[in-house]
């Protein structure tokens, strides 16, 4: 089949997934929120702008305020920007990782594999939560860049495994052997003969590394080992714990983060299940 | 059989060890003085000269007035004989007594809620695969609580189930009132205590088993053994049987992949509801800059994991034939 | 007695339209018969031979009928075919290599297939050894689990299993493509040593490889593009077919054994049409040496000589 055909083949299918679009258009929202959101308010997000302190949602306050005054809205918008920085560095880094090494190891095979996937097991075995979580202890200053560094340094064995398995079925391949014959470079042929046939299934790994990374990187600011110079979804919520928010009653602090960490990375598994239907004729519906 | 056992107990061996060594290496190759980080919280109402012993006192702990391979090699002495040193956030008690006396709430919450959600989310898993209707409810809700961050889920059902409608406590083991006792009281205190943490556990969990069972029904049902019984005319119940018991597998190694998840699920969980397993007192570890504390949990949790993937492990054999007639069948 | 096929007709459904894989087959078997089922990849014999026992979507039921020792089969109802599959009619598939439970012993998997049919399997269980015998598995591969066996066993382990009800009917689907060909052999021998021995009543050997026909089939059927071309007796096909396609497809073996689907048909211009708008009439006209107007209707399958079938035109004068 001609690449132009696999190309209109994949538009024509995508266009017609009902979670796929579903899933892009809810990314794309929030995306956009996080973007433009923190010009829509007039309030630093931790700016005690409400001298009356928490406050349900109001025409001046769209979201409400916190306990101390600070306006919900302007702390989740500014929280999303840092939900997408950490999804894409720390999801990015994490499948680049996963590459490198299941490619690697895949391809080369042999004592190679043999290390890299004892490795693989033992990173895999790890509770990695458990290592981030003493890292950021000892760390005085973090920044949202150190976190994805962080995240993106763990979460990478799954993808190695997921990789590694796949290339292993792809080198002994004809058009890998016609490459390896021709005298081509092994990286060469990792980079053009057996990455771009397995384009659809990296697609699908990185999806699911931005998942992860944003539900990791929540887990972590709300035990306070977040960044310590940004506003992030994970510390909306473990401030609102930490100042009685249930207690209070206050619920316009604590639902927006957790709500909108659930609703992209739900969106996020849509989009690989759709994404999946699409690359894979045999789970499209008849 | 022997090898696949032998390389496992390697993995294992090999991971305590870079756990342990990353354990020692974190504190002393940090920017900063842990001592001296340490102290600053402490010191608040100490005079100069007390913070100075409590400094040589914590220095020789740490043993950082040694060569670094004395260090090394005393910090693993120290950890065969039990000695985690002493927290500073609870001071005086020794780390490990305080882990100790954490230990059996731990188990409390997540033995169950770990094998409660697997087994639920796999029955769900596979009814799913029975017919589009059920497949359209049941797979939807799976993958909305599989995207829930546990801490969310936590704090929902507190808000809701602790201040709303007020019928669950919503912090501690069991009530302020009350001191341990073998007493129903007590016991069905602890049990009102226990539940809505374990039902924020379980319903996260419950979700991915339930999707993962999903998925791997439906790839067995389309597998060639199936085939050959449907064609042979074996009713659909001997069918869906014999691929469950084939897609039970990959979910066994599942189990052993989530543990990571789980803990740390556990963790906030804990933090949310306060409730005085590990996670808490990590939490309290890490404001107070309680490094013993904090070494001790870690090291706790890695052996409280690779102990649990061993268990799975020998589940697996137990369960998969293949590997117990040394092949290697699926290798985890 | 036997099989009878009348005007059958089915559909694959895909997101482009049904494709007419099989289209208004005619055809009998006697009992005790092994008929051969040959034809180039995609003619539909493998359609034929599935749509028989287990007509699963994407496969669409659209007319016909099917009798089997003069009952009619509900081929269209997965449900009631279950009275039929195994006991009446069987199958050995093309993947007999993964068709048994790799996590069952391969006795109890076969005590558990036989309970659920309702048959006791206690009373079964002397026949089971004795063909286990016939096929010359010891009788320990029931302890086994299905890894443990090679190809060629496992081969022979499923067709013991899908034989064990004494089915009037067998369908076996390219049993010899996966193995070599001293086992491929061994394999159709055992087929024929069936038959003999009343395992099974009759058959149906789908298969890319002549050479296997010629070694244990009574008559051979040739497909071509969904369309029944031509029946005879083994040797009648052989060395006198009337069917300008059957003629072409049988000059074009250099030799015995090797498979046609290897090799272009030399001679014949073009491919076989696709199936999803064929053309209408005669499918193969367009390919056909002695083609006519005629062709462009769908010529009738009649009998020639006795048990001799042809769909084309210019034999349908002769009968």
């Amino acid at each position: 089949m001609s690449a132009q055909k696999k190309k209109n083949e994949f538009i024509y299918f995508s266009s017609r997934n009902p979670k796929l679009l579903a899933g892009v258009s809810i990314i794309l929202l929030f995306l956009i929120l996080g973007l433009i959101g923190p010009s829509l308010t007039d309030h630093d997000p931790f700016a005690y702008a409400n001298p009356l302190g928490a406050q349900p949602p109001s025409s001046g306050y769209w979201f409400g305020t916190t306990f101390f005054g600070q306006d919900v809205f302007s702390q989740l918008v500014n929280g999303l920007r840092a939900t997408f920085l950490v999804g894409a560095i720390g999801g990015g880094l994490g499948t680049l990782l996963g590459m490198l090494i299941g490619f690697t190891a895949g391809y080369r095979g042999g004592v190679v594999d043999e290390i890299l996937n004892a490795l693989t097991n033992i990173v895999l075995v790890i509770p990695t939560l458990a290592v981030l979580l003493i890292i950021a202890a000892y760390l005085e200053v973090r920044s949202i860049f150190t976190e994805c560094l962080f995240i993106g340094l763990t979460a990478w064995p799954w993808a190695a495994r997921a990789i590694r398995a796949q290339t292993f079925s792809l080198r002994t391949r004809d058009f890998v052997d016609l490459a390896r014959m021709s005298g081509m470079r092994p990286l060469k042929i990792i980079f053009t003969e057996i990455a771009p046939n397995m384009m659809s299934y990296l697609l699908l790994v990185f999806i699911l590394q931005f998942g992860g990374a944003i539900l990791t990187a929540a887990t972590l600011d709300f035990i306070g080992l977040g960044p310590t110079n940004a506003i992030s979804l994970g510390m909306m919520m473990q401030y609102s714990v930490m100042w009685g928010a249930l207690q209070l009653g206050t619920w316009w602090w604590f639902i927006p983060p957790g709500l909108a960490i659930t609703i992209i990375v739900g969106a996020l598994y849509s989009m690989n299940v759709g994404l999946d239907e699409v690359f894979n004729p045999k789970l499209r519906e008849m | 059989m022997k090898r696949y056992f032998g390389r496992k107990i390697l993995i294992y061996l090999l991971t305590f060890f870079l756990a342990v060594t990353i354990d020692w290496m974190i504190p002393r190759f940090m920017p900063g003085d842990p001592v001296r980080n340490m102290l600053t919280r402490v010191s608040v109402n100490t005079n100069a000269s007390a913070i100075q012993m409590m400094y040589d006192y914590y220095s020789h702990l740490f043993g950082l007035d040694m060569p670094l391979w004395q260090q090394y090699l005393s910090f693993w002495k120290s950890l065969f004989m039990g000695e985690l040193g002493i927290s500073v956030y609870l001071f005086p008690t020794p780390v490990k007594d305080v882990l100790l006396r954490a230990i059996p709430y731990d188990a409390f919450l997540l033995v169950p809620s770990i094998l409660l959600s697997w087994y639920a989310g796999n029955k769900f898993g596979a009814f799913a695969a029975r017919s589009k209707w059920l497949d359209n409810t049941i797979s939807p809700l799976s993958y909305i609580l599989t995207a829930t961050p546990y801490m969310w889920l936590g704090i929902l059902l507190a808000w809701f189930f602790g201040i709303v409608l007020g019928i669950f406590p919503i912090a501690g083991a069991y009530s302020f009132t009350m001191r341990p006792n073998l007493s129903w009281n007590f016991i069905g205190s602890v049990f009102h205590h226990w539940f809505l943490p374990f039902a924020s556990l379980f319903l996260v969990g419950f979700g991915g088993w339930a999707i993962g069972m999903r998925n791997m029904i439906i790839y067995e049902l389309e597998a060639d053994y199936s085939h050959f019984l449907g064609a042979l005319g074996a009713p659909k119940k001997l069918v869906r049987k014999y691929a469950f018991s084939n897609a039970v597998l990959p979910q066994i190694t599942g189990l052993a992949l989530q543990l990571g998840v789980i803990v740390a699920g556990a963790l906030v969980t804990e933090v949310v509801f306060s409730y005085p397993g590990i996670g808490y007192l990590l939490l309290a570890a890490i404001q107070n800059q309680d490094y013993f504390l904090i070494q001790g949990c870690f090291l706790f949790i890695i052996i409280g994991v690779l102990l649990a993937n061993f268990i799975i492990d020998i589940a697996y054999i137990l369960v998969d034939p293949r590997t117990r007639r040394g092949m290697t069948g699926e290798t985890a | 007695m036997g099989l009878q096929v009348e005007n059958l007709t089915i559909y694959y459904q895909t997101l482009s339209g049904d494709v007419r894989a099989l289209e208004n087959a005619t055809f009998s078997l006697e009992g005790g018969e092994i008929m051969g089922l040959a034809g180039e990849s995609g003619c539909g014999k493998t359609t034929l031979g599935h749509s028989l026992i287990f007509l699963a979507p994407p496969m669409k039921y659209v007319g016909g009928r099917v009798l089997l020792d003069g009952e009619e089969l509900p081929i269209q109802d997965m449900e009631k075919m279950n009275e039929f599959r195994f006991r009446d009619i069987s199958i050995i598939p093309q993947y007999a290599m993964n068709a048994l439970n790799p996590i069952r012993k391969i006795g109890r998997m076969t005590e558990e297939l036989l309970q659920a049919k309702k048959v006791d399997f206690k009373a079964v269980l002397p026949e089971l050894k004795r063909r286990l015998d016939l096929v010359k598995l010891p009788h320990d591969v029931l302890d086994l689990y299905p890894i443990e066996l090679s190809g060629g066993m496992k081969q022979r382990m499923v067709m013991v299993v899908s034989t064990l009800l004494d089915p009037s009917l067998l369908i076996a689907d390219e049993i010899t493509s996966a193995l070599d060909v001293a086992s491929q052999k061994a394999v159709a021998e055992m087929l024929v040593e069936f038959r003999d021995q009343d395992c099974c009543k009759s058959a149906i050997v789908i298969t890319h490889d002549i050479s296997i026909l010629y070694q244990i089939a009574d008559s051979i059927m040739i497909m071509y593009a969904g369309q029944v071309a031509e029946k005879a007796s083994t040797r009648t096909i052989i060395h006198s077919p009337r069917h300008p396609y059957t003629k072409l497809l049988i000059s074009s073996l250099p030799e015995i054994g090797v498979k046609y689907s290897e090799r272009q048909l030399t001679g014949i211009p073009g491919k076989p049409p696709l199936l999803l708008d064929p053309p209408p009439g005669c499918r193969f006209r367009d390919r056909c040496p002695i083609a006519f107007d005629k062709c462009l209707e769908v010529p009738p399958f009649v009998e020639i000589e006795k048990g001799h079938f042809v769909a084309c035109w210019k034999e349908a004068g002769n009968a």
